[in-house]
């Protein structure tokens, strides 16, 4: 479905901020594959996520989506097959711009705009009962500027945005770091209610141990650019928070001998 | 008695002019209000439009089909800031003063002289006039709410398109365009095309009216621009739908030049119309800040 080959990424090469992010990094999805992605801040989470979608060019590598090399090809052309949240519930949206536009924009990805209506009344009752799903009551308020909207609910929005069309690949980017525990609770249950739905392959970013273990089918760690630890299936769902824990401790353990050495 | 009927007269001129350049402030609401880019380009389009219209009719072309050739040029210039600015990545403020200056040499070519008089020249004007027997203010009035309300009925119809709302969300969320599949980039250059379109339009129609095309005519047009979108919004409020706002700043141009009418009838001079109009601007784009220090008060 989704591969990544021998991606590198560089930030600021040639220069005393050089970063390297990845690593010769290497990930292959298949059809349908709930991953969750954990890992510690500064990672290459994101970048990874970044590469996939096209806001950052790979040094090296390619990204293979269903069998289609998109390494070359720019961000909104990318975007044709892929439903997006970010972390900042700010971005997902166009806040002076009603619910409904909101959802027109997102209705149209994956086609070619024209001199057509940018919405139309069909539209709307599809938004209505799409609306409904999120239990918000934001179907009342179709014509409401999004900007008057809490985060939890704009994130939620995206995420109703990110799938109108299904999306051969949905990613999420801690889509829900920025809210509340409890709503970040319903927004984490209503994206397994649409990626089950939907049958959706998705990549999900998340800070929580917990959250990581509960959702999909397979998790992987990632450490400086590389992926330290993959999981799925069996041995995934009987993974406690304490064994992530300690995986987390081994590697800073790694790191902390390897300075030692060095010193 | 004397000094009532000169003011009457200034009046009149003045919102027959204000209305020709609200026009261009049409074309300003596009890129400062709807995209959100302050476009510098249009200081430079308005006397290109004004230099084209002209030197066309100099050379025997209808005065109403010089029109079309000062949108085509117009959207030109707006499409090379586009480019300098998305493809290129210069910032936008100094994107569009590089259009502005290389425009002013432009300007000069296109003329052959700094200015043309349209002397004995059958303009727009001067058409209607023979048929009509209309003072030159009405007849310039008529003409430019005719043009004001066709290009605000086109625009309302635009900016409801899909291609037309990628444009809007652009100027409010580019992120999230990009990542619905549209580029920014070329709904930026699409936004500055119609933008400078229709500023040249109203430069082409404004040397018509004055009579002459001249290479400074269109100095000071961003921030004139902005004066009017700005004294509209004040007067006539952020209500209702987008015709509304549209026609709202058509008002505001006009309103502008009585405002300045009046000033020059108090005894003030026209080369201190730039502070003046500079001071109106500055004050105006202040009003949030100021209302915010007070309210913290
Ligand atoms: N645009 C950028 N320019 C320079 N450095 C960057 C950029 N984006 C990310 N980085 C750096 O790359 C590293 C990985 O960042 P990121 O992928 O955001 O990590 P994560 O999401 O796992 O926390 C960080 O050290 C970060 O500072
Ligand atoms: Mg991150």
């Amino acid at each position: 479905m989704l591969k990544l080959l021998k991606i590198n990424k560089t930030f600021n090469a040639g220069t005393i901020n050089e970063k390297k992010v990845l690593v010769d990094f290497d990930l292959h999805l298949k059809t349908e594959d709930f991953v969750t992605v954990i890992g510690g801040n500064g990672a290459g989470k994101s970048t990874m996520l970044n590469i996939i979608a096209g806001v950052h060019t790979s040094d090296a590598g390619s990204v293979v989506l269903d069998g289609q090399d998109i390494t070359k090809d720019p961000e909104y052309i990318r975007a044709k097959h892929l439903g997006r949240v970010f972390q900042d519930p700010m971005m997902g949206t166009a806040a002076n711009m009603g619910i409904e536009e909101n959802l027109a924009m997102a209705f149209r990805r994956n086609r070619k705009r024209g001199l057509r209506w940018g919405i139309t009344h069909e539209e709307r009752a599809l938004y209505g009962e799409k609306l409904k799903i999120l239990e918000l009551g934001l179907e009342a308020r179709l014509k409401s500027k999004v900007g008057l909207l809490s985060g939890g609910q704009r994130q939620a929005l995206t995420l109703l945005m990110a799938t109108l069309q299904k999306p051969k690949l949905l990613l999420l980017d801690e889509h829900t770091a920025a809210l509340d525990p409890k709503t970040a609770r319903k927004v984490l249950e209503i994206t397994e209610e649409i990626v089950t739905e939907n049958k959706l392959t998705t990549l999900m970013v998340t800070h929580n141990m917990k959250d990581a273990i509960r959702y999909g089918n397979r998790l992987i760690m990632m450490n400086e650019g590389r992926i330290i630890y993959d999981v799925s299936g069996e041995e995934k769902k009987s993974l406690r928070v304490e064994d992530l824990l300690k995986k987390f401790e081994s590697i800073s353990e790694a790191g902390a001998n390897d300075r030692m050495i060095l010193a | 008695m004397d000094n009532l009927s000169g003011m009457i007269m200034a009046l009149q001129g003045a919102v027959s002019q204000g209305v020709l350049w609200g026009i261009m402030t049409l074309g300003l609401y596009i890129t400062f209000k709807v995209l959100d880019y302050p476009d510098l380009t249009v200081d430079g389009t308005f006397a290109l439009g004004g230099a084209v219209s002209a030197i066309l009719i100099v050379k025997g072309m209808d005065p109403f089909l010089t029109l079309p050739f000062a949108v085509a040029t117009g959207a030109l210039a707006g499409t090379v800031t586009g480019v300098l600015n998305t493809k290129l990545k210069i910032p936008g403020i100094l994107a569009g003063i590089l259009s502005m200056i290389a425009l002013y040499s432009i300007n000069i070519r296109i003329m052959g002289k700094p200015n043309v008089a349209l002397l004995g020249e059958a303009t727009a004007v001067t058409r209607i006039m023979d048929v009509t027997g209309l003072s030159n203010s009405v007849i310039s009035l008529l003409l430019g709410i005719v043009f004001a309300v066709a290009i605000i009925g086109l625009m309302y119809w635009f900016f409801g398109t899909e291609i037309g709302c990628a444009i809007r969300a652009t100027g409010n969320n580019e992120y999230m365009v990009r990542a619905l599949g549209a580029s920014t980039d070329q709904m930026k250059i699409l936004g500055l095309m119609i933008s400078n379109g229709l500023v040249s339009l109203s430069g082409a129609l404004v040397a018509q009216s004055q009579g002459y095309a001249d290479v400074g005519m269109g100095t000071g047009t961003l921030v004139i621009g902005l004066a009017s979108i700005i004294i509209g919004e004040v007067i006539f409020g952020r209500r209702f739908n987008f015709a509304y706002k549209l026609m709202s700043v058509v008002l505001g141009s006009a309103i502008y030049r009585m405002i300045i009418a009046i000033v020059l009838q108090l005894g003030l001079k026209s080369s201190d119309l730039k502070l003046l109009t500079a001071v109106i601007v500055a004050m105006a784009l202040s009003i949030p800040v100021v209302k915010k220090m007070v309210a913290v008060r």
